[in-house]
């Protein structure tokens, strides 16, 4: 009721009466915003200033940053995880994605004539699991003691962090998979028919209708996992550890963030390099986002139906 | 319809004054019991025959049950005013834990130590008190100290507790299966290796390398001492009069690359809680140890084992073992208990305590000069190689692992790598040699 009768007094406000303020909104948005700026807004501003100064709390400018380029001390370290991370983000993005689309076509299609819901429900399953346990899981079925095969996946160069990136894809295809069913679902059966009308193969429906729908979608889907890849941490810390054996192949820069901040070992932890290393995460992810929002979400069309 | 916005907005204000000023409240409650209010407590408690509490901040979660029924009860005893509590965190996060409760006034009264920089750090940033002239001190050597000192060798910080033994724990059931004698050159355990093996029955070497540290830890720094010759080689190290390419290092890296012939299929991915699996299991032979595994293996192994320390290259060589100082108790300079903390404190380098530590954990071996007897054979045998070798501590623990690249890491990295043939030997050492030389001064020059 009085929120009704405030849109209308600022709505026809301006003609009859002064505008006022419409405090209202200040009220709804209080409580969200503060919390979300007492704790995300302020500790991630904080981490970045932290990034400016050394451990004794001397400003050191950009000094720290500098490090991590090249001939820094954790250049290598560094460029090594960023690469690691970016192998990370590939392998969900050209797995994640195709996998996911396929599975919500195949349920959105006739040839399921029951238990749609069980299967939905069972391949979202492993997303709420938490990622220990998943790790566990997969650890104690790749273990060439007791698992299923006898290669070592887990503990050479060369697969390790493909086996951990399939992991994770495995984990979280439910979560595209939702999405593409929600926007399949969404697509008028008239559009389909019209076009069938018009003589299109199911081929050629799929990506003239059905793919151009999507997109929006598939940009979605990938800035988010783009931003959980690049942040991601505890699958790899709870199957290779901190070290994220074998030889850093599986350093990523949650990992190597972990390492610099609360140290490791021998290693003793540095609050300056840690927030160094998690202020270069924050740029990362930063221009991820801004191609996203510029390069693809800008440019796709987006169709009313 | 104003007035509710009024009551809103008022309500808010007051929500937020309220989480202040609690905050603020607790704070100053904090720093008075931890500053000003401390002794006052002390002398009262003493005084009026109070409880006083103290809390032991550990690592050692797998020691919780024998802190509480024996070792506890046992300084309770004596001191029926104090009443102290173990609260161990999980190892892997000890560090992180102890330095984020320390930093905000949370942290027990008693600290466990790790070993070298890790505690003198704690120490420098003024987390751990100055014991040097505590009551007890005198019961350890200065190798015993030398983890828990300032560099310049004048405060002391942790009372030593105990050092681990790194040899190796075999099957002997399977031995006498295979008809095997215990090797003592290196010729001989490489011969003894090639027998299991020949025989099929078991794994030759229980350890894998996805874990990483077991291939520094319980290979590099088992096998090397004997290579480095002990103190001669880490001290020169350290002076950088030696430098990890030298022929000594890249021959222990060699041999230990040897090692990946005998252990199980797709040990690359195997991780420590699996090795130890295999061996408990009786699917290995010889299981590359440090004496902490004693307690869980006399648990867990249904069959008699025993222990051999590492070979040497030549019979009647003098052989070195890894005796590495492990772990120390500190107080904490904020506890409001330091008068019953430092009681504890001195408790623990007592005899007393020497010798009911030592026993309840086999393979933790006290580093005070008490003479300690040992009741489990297991552990008697590790022991014993005291008298026979010359002792040393893990190469890259003092001052060594200090800068960045972090050489313990490396180490880590490096030996898996080796083991796992995607280095070799040489190529190995190299690069941990260039990441020391990149912050280390003395291993600058040539």
């Amino acid at each position: 009721m009085t929120s009704a009768s405030t849109n209308t007094d600022v709505v026809g406000g301006t003609s009859t009466k002064r505008w006022r303020f419409p405090r209202h909104v200040a009220v709804f948005l209080a409580p969200a915003l503060l919390l979300y700026t007492v704790f995300m807004v302020y500790p991630l501003l904080d981490s970045l200033r932290l990034s400016l100064y050394s451990d004794e709390g001397v400003f050191v400018g950009l000094a720290n940053l500098r490090e991590l380029l090249p001939g820094g001390s954790l250049s290598s370290s560094f460029w090594n995880a960023l690469g690691n991370n970016l192998v990370f983000f590939g392998f969900h993005f050209l797995v994640q994605n195709p996998v996911g689309l396929l599975l919500a076509v195949l349920l959105t299609q006739h040839l399921l004539k029951r238990g749609k819901g069980t299967y939905r429900t069972l391949i979202f399953s492993p997303t709420v699991l938490s990622v220990v346990i998943v790790g566990f899981i997969w650890q104690l079925i790749l273990s060439p003691l007791w698992g299923v095969v006898s290669t070592p996946l887990l503990g050479l160069t060369s697969t390790a962090l493909p086996t951990l990136s399939l992991m994770s894809v495995w984990q979280f295809v439910g979560i595209p998979m939702m999405f593409f069913y929600a926007v399949l679902v969404g697509i008028p059966e008239d559009l389909i028919e019209a076009a069938r009308v018009d003589g299109a193969n199911g081929w050629k429906i799929f990506w003239k209708i059905i793919f151009p729908l999507l997109l929006p979608m598939l940009g979605i889907i990938s800035i988010i996992t783009y931003i959980a890849n690049l942040n991601a941490f505890d699958l790899i810390y709870s199957v290779q550890g901190a070290l994220a054996g074998p030889e850093f192949s599986t350093d990523i820069m949650g990992t190597l963030f972990y390492r610099s901040f609360f140290g490791f070992q021998l290693q003793s932890g540095s609050t300056a390099m840690g927030a160094t290393v998690a202020t270069a995460m924050f740029i990362v992810i930063l221009l991820g986002v801004l191609v996203y929002l510029f390069g693809w979400a800008k440019r796709v069309e987006t169709y009313e139906l | 319809m104003k007035r509710t916005f009024k009551w809103m907005i008022g309500f808010v204000a007051l929500l937020l004054v309220v989480a202040a000023c609690s905050s603020d409240s607790s704070d100053d409650t904090t720093e008075t019991t931890a500053a000003g209010g401390g002794e006052t407590e002390t002398t009262q408690a003493a005084a009026s025959g109070e409880v006083v509490d103290l809390v032991i901040e550990s690592w050692r979660n797998d020691d919780l049950a024998i802190w509480e029924d024996t070792i506890i009860p046992a300084f309770e005893a004596d001191n029926p005013n104090i009443h102290v509590t173990f609260a161990p965190t999980a190892p892997a996060e000890y560090n992180a834990i102890l330095q984020s409760k320390l930093e905000g006034g949370t942290a027990g009264d008693l600290i466990t130590c790790r070993p070298f920089d890790a505690s003198l750090d704690l120490y420098d940033a003024g987390h751990l008190a100055d014991i040097t002239d505590l009551a007890g001190m005198e019961n350890f050597s200065d190798v015993a100290q030398s983890a828990w000192i300032t560099d310049d060798g004048t405060q002391k910080f942790c009372v030593p507790m105990a050092s681990v033994i790194h040899g190796f724990i075999y099957n002997a059931d399977a031995f006498t299966e295979i008809g095997v004698e215990v090797p003592t050159t290196e010729d001989e355990f490489f011969a003894v290796l090639d027998a299991i093996k020949a025989d099929g029955n078991y794994d030759a070497l229980a350890m894998g390398t996805a874990d990483q540290w077991e291939a520094a830890t319980m290979g590099f720094q088992n096998i090397g001492p004997n290579y480095w010759l002990g103190e001669t080689g880490r001290t020169g190290l350290i002076e950088g009069t030696e430098k990890l390419t030298d022929q000594q290092y890249v021959d222990t890296f060699t041999t230990l690359a040897r090692w990946a012939d005998y252990m199980p299929d797709g040990f690359e991915a195997i991780a420590y809680p699996d090795s130890q699996a295999l061996f408990t299991l009786g699917g290995a032979a010889i299981y590359p140890a440090g004496s902490w595994e004693i307690g869980l293996f006399n648990e867990q192994a249904e069959f008699a084992m025993g222990a051999f320390k590492p070979p040497v290259k030549a019979d009647g060589d003098t052989c070195y073992i890894s005796d590495h100082t492990d772990i120390a108790l500190g107080m904490n300079p904020a506890s409001a208990n330091s008068e019953a903390a430092q009681t504890f404190l001195s408790w623990v380098a007592s005899p007393t305590f020497a010798s009911m530590y030592a026993n309840s954990l086999p393979g933790f071996f006290s580093l005070s000069n008490h003479s300690v007897t040992m009741d489990d054979p297991l552990a008697q045998e590790f022991l014993s190689w005291r008298d026979d070798c010359e002792s040393t501590i893990r190469n890259s623990y003092q001052i060594l692992s200090r800068g960045e690249p972090n050489l313990e890491n490396e180490l880590w990295a490096v030996s898996a790598t080796v083991i796992n043939d995607t280095a070799t030997p040489e190529a190995g050492a190299a690069i941990l040699q260039e990441g020391l030389e990149a912050w280390y001064p003395p291993q600058q020059n040539g």
